[in-house]
């Protein structure tokens, strides 16, 4: 249509997109589906399940049918909807799921096989022999849009944000509501789905006698004057506790795509309008059956007619409005075709109104070329020559946000619709959402919840009266003929037959008719289907709606694409990896950087063309033999200070730390409160009231929180302060028998030589004008020393280190090095060697309890029957009997040919250069009194004969410990 | 998400705390039963209503503190230092 009409398109800037390779013609402002329709593209998609041609059906995010794929390759966003998406230069959209082409589209023969395919038809007929055998061909056939074929290139962003009062939907009651807030001195947010604000009182603005321009215009001015922040093409997904409503918004400035709102407010007024139901007949699907709103829409907004003679299909009075909208616009209307004998509103002059009748039969396939009506209690039907059915079967208050926000809701049998009740805490509807559709008590209504006062919502208006809106069986008689599928739910192809069958099968609950039929699913959710299958089966099993109930609404309220919610929260930055302060001189040295416990850790230096097992048995060995160089920054550290300090630590740790001398360190372990093992590390006492405990890399958090839980809840008179230090605290480890060698070489203090300094010992001191802390202790059974000191000088360390260690030929050892000789001393490895049940006994470590005072942590749960079983698995080293073949980590150790119950299993392994085998740690049902046993190990169908052994396996002495 | 008022920092969003579950479980001697020791560990009420729990407010002041909650309607009835007794108003 020529301008004036089209009040949201701007006609000096048009455009040009792709859709099915068809080129598409419309302006700024149109959506994709008001400029197909405006070149008279009808035919839009075909359906789901049939294969039937299927058209735009609405105007905004109810839509079922018109789904188009948008972008191409990397850009591709399937099953958006025509009618929500804004159109834009240069895009290319495409129908989904027909092949080869939508007008050829050869699974169409599906609907000549429809009486074939009623509801749960695919579990009936493809049961035998198996439903993998049909599920890939029909999921083929199924389904809708094309995924994209790889990340998604664009960008999204997220914002938080608090208000006082959230507005949801600027409809007239909306922005009166916001208006009234805002005045009352609340600080408002207005949120819009669509691009402009106005709802009813825009999309009716051509009918010149309503004034609702000119009522617009002055709200429009009165809500920027009150200072409602007003927010456009943004939709509400979802409502959440306390008030926390989740919203998208769709950006067009060329920084993001789309931007996540999670907006918290005090007050959240819900006015988001009601959807159309359409009215049901015969062959409703048919392109160019549209909801009556939807026609006005496209006719206002986009000054686009939908047909050149269109013919509108009602229950309710809203119908005989879009009449007089489309009178207004200068669209030929052929009838009004009433289901009711008496309406409250007059038709356009010269307009033929059918009273008690039914639309009967429509003619036409990809386009509608005319229908049949008949009076309801039968006698002649007549055809009329149309090519848009505008349809308007009442009305259904849009009540999913007030849902998922756990309200209830009460069905209005007069009206026949859900309506909010009661209003929740801190959340109102107002409007149509409300059931209120006369404009002038709903505004009133608006206004008093608006300013914070409570009032019940005053639901009625539009002459909103049959529940059941499909053509009687006398009407359907005067065709004379079968006639065609009544569709209930357009995306789902789900019939009136289907309801039926449902109901006869006896799935009368809401819940199961959705799953049965697929009813409400997918990407509409129902929204203009769901109230008209309820009142159906109502029907048929002489139930009220209110008895057969609504599905549960959930978010989101439309579909929503995975990157808007992860908001650049993917890739590295799904889960940012910590790197260590010395990263960098890893690299230069060629380490091969792995996750660890959520850091970014050197697994091995590869040399060449190294493997890293290769790799880090080399290391290894050169760590027994030489000097090995090791970050251990990531080291749990925790300073645990006061008064109280050393009796906590007692009530913590499994062995006695109160009885440590200052300068003296100790390792321990730490249990939940049911004995479980949950961490270990070294503490160390630095003086009378100051500890610092080293945990796992992994644990340090974990460790923190229980320490702060214990002293905070339980041992409140513990004067104790908690700190963990680990980022601040750079950790290199020297080790090997050269490794005081190499730290004299360096200029350290000659009070840390081994004579000097003893293991398990700690020492304070100064080191090139740095204040550091070096521990002398050894998780690889060499001379070693962990020199902690501030995290920025780190990087220095390490190079003078490697500097210095030419000499002694140092090398950096990683992370599959350090284990290799941890499993050469069966020293335990957390979450390796131990799981969710192992407690201290299993692992040889409940020596000194019994004369332990404190009653520390878990200390009860090793008493418990569990604890004191004699079957339970031990710790214990193994070594394959022909000293060669390797033993693979979680091999079963077996009694008998699996499967049977399993003895033990295989929780470390290495191959000791130094021992020139393979060794290995398990748990093994009674392994300390089974030292000396031969066992069979069992791994993907392979067994292998093991020694069970004491461990160590290598120094069993701790000789090397002095270097 | 629901927003919890921190007693030192206000209210905050959910995902700044870390919940502990039911609060003022007595810990039992290290010579009770069997029985009194399980039932400590293992064995808690699932109300459908208000329910004392602590929490700590893990990426905040770090503090732990207790609420009354009801777990239907997440509403907060009472939020009460951690040494304290729950206010009378609001036990379940």
């Amino acid at each position: 249509m020529a301008a004036p009409h089209g009040a949201w398109i701007d006609r000096s800037r048009p455009l040009r997109f792709d859709f099915n390779g068809v080129e598409v013609k419309g302006f700024a402002g149109d959506t994709v589906a008001s400029a197909l329709l405006a070149q008279g593209i009808v035919h839009v998609g075909r359906s789901f399940k049939l294969h039937r041609p299927r058209g735009i059906f609405s105007c905004g995010l109810e839509e079922p049918t018109g789904l188009v794929d948008i972008g191409a390759g990397r850009y591709r966003t399937p099953n958006t909807r025509a009618t929500d998406i804004a159109a834009a230069d240069g895009m290319t959209t495409n129908t989904g799921n027909v092949w080869p082409s939508l007008a050829v589209d050869l699974a169409a023969i599906n609907s000549k096989f429809a009486a074939m395919m009623p509801a749960g038809f695919y579990y009936k007929t493809f049961m035998w022999p198996d439903w993998h055998l049909f599920e890939p061909a029909i999921r083929r056939m199924a389904g809708l849009g094309v995924a994209a074929d790889g990340p998604d290139p664009d960008r999204y962003d997220e914002v938080s944000q608090q208000v006082e009062v959230l507005v949801i939907g600027a409809g007239a009651a909306g922005m009166q509501a916001a208006m009234s807030a805002a005045q009352s001195g609340r600080q408002v947010l207005l949120l819009e789905s669509g691009p402009h604000p106005g709802g009813w009182l825009a999309s009716q603005s051509l009918r010149g006698e309503a004034n609702s321009q000119q009522r617009l215009d002055e709200l429009t001015r009165q809500v920027a004057a009150a200072g409602v922040q007003l927010r456009a093409n943004c939709t509400a997904l979802g409502l959440y506790d306390h008030q926390l409503a989740v919203a998208l918004e769709t950006v067009d400035d060329g920084t993001v795509r789309e931007r996540l709102w999670k907006i918290r407010a005090e007050r959240i007024v819900l006015a988001t309008g009601a959807i159309e139901r359409p009215m049901l007949f015969p062959d409703n699907d048919r392109p160019g059956v549209m909801l009556a709103s939807a026609v006005e829409r496209y006719a206002t907004h986009f000054g686009v007619a939908c047909g050149k003679r269109v013919v509108i299909s009602t229950s309710c009075d809203s119908g005989y409005d879009v009449a007089a909208s489309l009178n207004a616009a200068g669209i030929e209307l052929a009838a009004i075709v009433d289901f009711r004998e008496t309406s409250a509103r007059d038709a356009p002059p010269g307009v033929k109104v059918f009273r008690g009748s039914s639309i009967v039969a429509v003619s036409g396939s990809r386009a509608i070329k005319g229908v049949t009506v008949a009076a309801n209690r039968g006698g002649k039907s007549e055809s009329i020559a149309v090519d848009c059915v505008a349809s308007a079967g009442g009305w259904t208050p849009a009540v999913n946000l007030y849902s998922m926000a756990v309200g209830k809701l009460r069905w209005v049998e007069d009206l026949s619709m859900f309506v909010p009740d009661p209003p929740l805490k801190g959340i109102e509807s107002v409007g149509a959402c409300a059931g209120a559709f006369e404009l002038e008590l709903a505004l009133e209504h608006a206004d008093v919840i608006g300013r914070g006062n409570a009032m019940p919502a005053p639901v009625g208006g539009l002459g909103i009266v049959p529940a059941r809106n499909t053509p009687t069986l006398a009407a359907l008689a005067t065709l004379g003929r079968r006639s065609g599928k009544i569709f209930v739910d357009l995306q789902n192809d789900v019939s009136a037959d289907d309801v039926e069958l449902a109901a006869r099968e006896n799935y009368r609950s809401v819940e199961h008719l959705k799953r049965y039929t697929t009813m409400g699913m997918a990407t509409d959710q129902g929204k203009t289907s769901n109230i008209n299958a309820l009142v159906l089966m109502g029907e048929l099993t002489e139930r009220k709606p209110a008895e057969v109930g609504t599905t549960k609404f959930r978010p989101p309220v439309k579909p929503v694409t995975l990157n808007a919610l992860a908001a650049g929260r993917t890739g590295e930055r799904y889960r940012p990896l910590k790197r260590m302060p010395g990263h960098a001189w890893h690299e230069t040295h060629g380490g091969l950087f792995e996750e660890f416990g959520g850091w970014l850790r050197p697994a091995a230096y590869c040399q060449n063309s190294e493997e890293i097992i290769t790799a880090a048995e080399r290391e290894a060995l050169h760590v027994r033999t030489h000097v090995g160089i090791f970050e251990g920054s990531p080291l749990g550290k925790i300073e645990v200070y006061g008064p109280d300090a050393a009796t906590f630590l007692d009530l913590m740790y499994v062995g006695t730390m109160s009885t440590l001398a200052i300068g003296q360190a100790r390792y321990g372990l730490l249990l939940r409160e049911d004995g479980v093992i949950f961490d270990d590390g070294i503490v160390a006492r630095l003086g009378e009231q100051h500890f610092w405990v080293n945990t796992t890399s992994g644990g340090v958090d974990r460790v923190a929180l229980a320490f702060e839980e214990w002293q905070q809840c339980e041992y409140i008179n513990h004067r104790v302060l908690i700190t963990p230090v680990t980022s601040s605290w750079g950790n290199v480890t020297v080790s090997g028998p050269k490794a005081w060698k190499l730290l004299a070489a360096a200029g350290f203090d000659e009070s840390l030589a081994p004579p000097n300094m003893k293991h398990m010992t700690m020492r304070e001191l100064e080191y090139g004008g740095v204040q550091i802390r070096v521990m002398r202790a050894s998780f690889s059974g060499e001379l070693g020393y962990e020199i902690n000191l501030p995290a920025l000088h780190t990087q220095s360390l390490l190079e003078r280190l490697g500097e210095v260690g030419r000499e002694f030929d140092a090398k950096p050892y990683g992370i599959e090095a350090l284990m290799v000789l941890r499993t050469e001393k069966g020293f335990l490895h957390l979450g390796a060697d131990t799981d969710g049940t192992t407690l201290p006994g299993d692992v040889g470590m409940d020596r000194g309890i019994a004369k332990k005072a404190a009653n520390f942590v878990g200390r009860r749960s090793l008493l418990r029957p569990v604890a004191l079983d004699a079957d339970r698995m031990q710790l214990v080293g193994l070594l394959p009997v022909d000293r060669t073949s390797r033993l693979p980590t979680g091999a079963h150790i077996v009694t008998k040919t699996p499967p049977a119950p399993i003895d033990g299993f295989v929780t470390s392994s290495a191959y000791s250069g130094v021992l020139g085998m393979p060794v290995a740690l398990a748990m093994l049902k009674r392994g300390f009194a089974r030292i000396g046993e031969t066992v069979t190990l069992y791994h993907l169908g392979r067994t292998l004969q093991v020694e069970v052994v004491k461990t160590p396996f290598f120094d069993p002495k701790g000789g090397r410990l002095e270097g | 998400m629901m927003q919890l008022q921190c007693p030192w920092c206000g209210r905050r969003p959910e995902n700044e705390f870390h919940c502990g579950g039911t609060t003022s479980i007595v810990r039992p001697p290290i010579d009770c039963s069997d029985e009194v020791w399980g039932n400590y560990l293992f064995f808690r009420e699932n109300p459908k209503g208000l329910h004392a729990e602590r929490w700590r407010h893990t990426f905040g002041c770090g503090q732990w503190f207790n609420i009354v909650r009801d777990t239907v309607t997440h509403e907060v009835s009472a939020v009460y230092g951690i040494t304290e007794a729950q206010p009378r108003a609001v036990e379940p």
